[in-house]
């Protein structure tokens, strides 16, 4: 008698809810399908959509220095990457030798962009796992970085520095100076991150053994940066395909082996080392010289296929520009690395429960906009 | 005995983390980065280079650098610029000559890119440091940057 009231009453069965695309753990505007039993996840098949603005079809429109700014607003926190990569595409086509002082400049706000965008994710890695307080020490040291980039370059996110044949105008006469106070707070800050979350048994029974993901599928997905790197995929396009400055300096790939959310949680954490270790070899010696090589008030790319990989904070952004030599590319792709990250989210996901869900999707440190484009 | 060993460790972990946060709430002024905004509206200033929005600047005779050669409004990726001009008579040589009537700006469609001022070869357009745009009418954001009988300054050449 009481297993039929148990079974007509409580019989287990497979429901559907939205999560997002309002959610605050998704960080923007994505919409996941959930399939759920209980808490139990069955099913993810994310929605995108929502926030296409179809960048690449604008830049069939665009001249050649127009699209960099447009590349700005894809992954908006790695936004100097982005341009670096079009620039740096741009100038293999025309054959175009920067100067030295143009590449070092670029590498070191690339790196500052890469530890700008580990912070905000470190801080909000937190919040989802439910410790508000990291997001605020996050948000701090990643005001200091903004304003080197708002002193030298005017703007805080959406930099636009770049343009095809070197930088906008040269670093501000402080910028050094900045950088250098910056190395110095940030050493004594990342052991206080240390401190405070990744030391925390609370933050490890979140997210230990949780989100697995294998070497064997992150190769198989297309998994990129810290993601494909804490699975002990080596794929680190600076390492491998060294683009600007980044030949000239010694630092290590961050990799782990384990491939769970922890993994990825220390991948990130090491690479602010790896980057500061980056600026710090190279603030010292930037080279005099020219910021800038005149190009043509119309750029014409010859014509052909052009490919650039750059290694943005979330993972390997290729672009790919098939000109056919008049002022407008024909077609322009961009390889996003949030793209690739999001496809195994239901890989990871499955049999684990909604809470693991978010903590995973913390880890894959997605920018909706940079999926979307 | 793990439960217990979990218990110690987990209090251990936590009073980590509190003296972080304790340092902080102890030294509460020490680096406190936040600004009393709009409190400190006079003391405010914005870093030279930032981007707040693009504006002409007017010697003390109403006279601006623009020549109207539209290389701005060919750069902007989205339309922002928009210049209404005609032929006007060059008063030292009798020629007729390009002058601008209106240069029309639209901030509410500005990315701040920046392109305009990187191209512009007379310096006639920089960036202004005002951020606090927000307008009841959105038609107050198309603002006509040269003012009203300005001249062009005599020399500018493009």
């Amino acid at each position: 008698m009481e297993e039929t009231i148990v079974e007509t009453n409580f019989k287990s069965e497979e429901y559907f809810i939205n999560m997002g695309p309002q959610h605050p753990a998704t960080h923007g505007v994505l919409r996941l399908l959930l399939t759920i039993d209980g808490e139990i996840i069955k099913k993810v098949e994310p929605d995108l959509g929502y926030i296409h603005r179809s960048i690449e079809k604008m830049c069939e429109r665009d001249s050649y220095q127009q699209i960099v700014h447009l590349t700005d607003r894809m992954d908006y926190l790695s936004s100097n990457i982005n341009n670096e990569a079009v620039c740096l595409a741009v100038e293999n086509a025309l054959q175009l030798e920067v100067p030295d002082r143009v590449k070092v400049i670029r590498t070191i706000i690339g790196e500052l962009t890469r530890i700008s965008s580990h912070c905000l994710w470190w801080g909000v890695m937190g919040m989802d796992v439910g410790a508000l307080t990291t997001y605020f020490y996050g948000f701090r040291d990643r005001e200091m970085i903004n304003d080197i980039f708002e002193e030298t370059c005017g703007a805080r996110l959406t930099m636009n520095y770049n343009v095809p044949g070197g930088l906008m105008f040269d670093i501000h006469p402080n910028f050094i100076k900045r950088v250098k106070d910056f190395i110095v707070h940030f050493k004594t800050k990342i052991p206080e991150y240390d401190r405070l979350l990744t030391g925390n048994v609370i933050f490890h029974k979140r997210t230990k053994g949780v989100g697995v993901l294998t070497k064997e599928d992150a190769i198989s997905f297309g998994a990129s940066g810290p993601v494909g790197r804490a699975s002990g995929y080596s794929c680190d396009v600076r390492k491998h395909r060294p683009y600007s400055a980044l030949d000239k300096v010694t630092f290590n790939e961050a990799i782990k082996t384990d491939g769970d959310t922890f993994a990825r949680y220390e991948v990130r954490i090491q690479e602010m080392w790896e980057s500061l270790s980056i600026i710090e070899q190279l603030i010292d010696n930037i080279p005099e010289g020219e910021y800038r090589v005149a190009t043509n008030a119309v750029i014409k790319l010859p014509k052909g296929e052009f490919y650039q990989r750059v290694e943005t904070a979330r993972g390997e952004l290729g672009v790919y520009i098939i000109s056919t030599g008049t002022k407008n590319p024909y077609r322009l792709k961009f390889r996003s690395p949030g793209f690739s990250n999001l496809s195994l989210l239901n890989h990871i996901a499955v049999g684990g429960k909604i809470g693991d869900l978010v903590a995973t999707m913390a880890t894959l440190d997605l920018v909706i906009p940079d999926i979307d484009r | 005995m793990s439960y217990f060993s979990d218990i110690f460790e987990g209090i251990k972990t936590l009073l980590t983390g509190m003296s972080v946060t304790g340092k902080y709430f102890l030294n509460s002024r020490k680096g406190t980065i936040t600004q009393q905004y709009p409190d400190n509206r006079e003391t405010l200033k914005m870093f030279d280079r930032f981007r707040g929005e693009v504006i002409m600047p007017h010697d003390e005779e109403n006279r601006h650098r623009c020549t109207g050669c539209q290389k701005c409004e060919i750069a902007c990726p989205n339309g922002t610029i928009e210049i209404i001009w005609d032929r006007g008579i060059d008063e030292d040589t009798g020629k007729k000559k390009k002058k601008i009537d209106q240069f029309v700006y639209h901030l509410s469609m500005c990315t701040m890119c920046g392109l305009c001022i990187d191209v512009c070869p007379t310096d006639a357009i920089e960036w202004g440091q005002n951020f606090e745009n927000s307008v009841y009418d959105r038609t107050a954001l198309t603002r006509v940057l040269n003012k009203p009988g300005s001249k062009l300054m005599p020399g500018v050449e493009d």
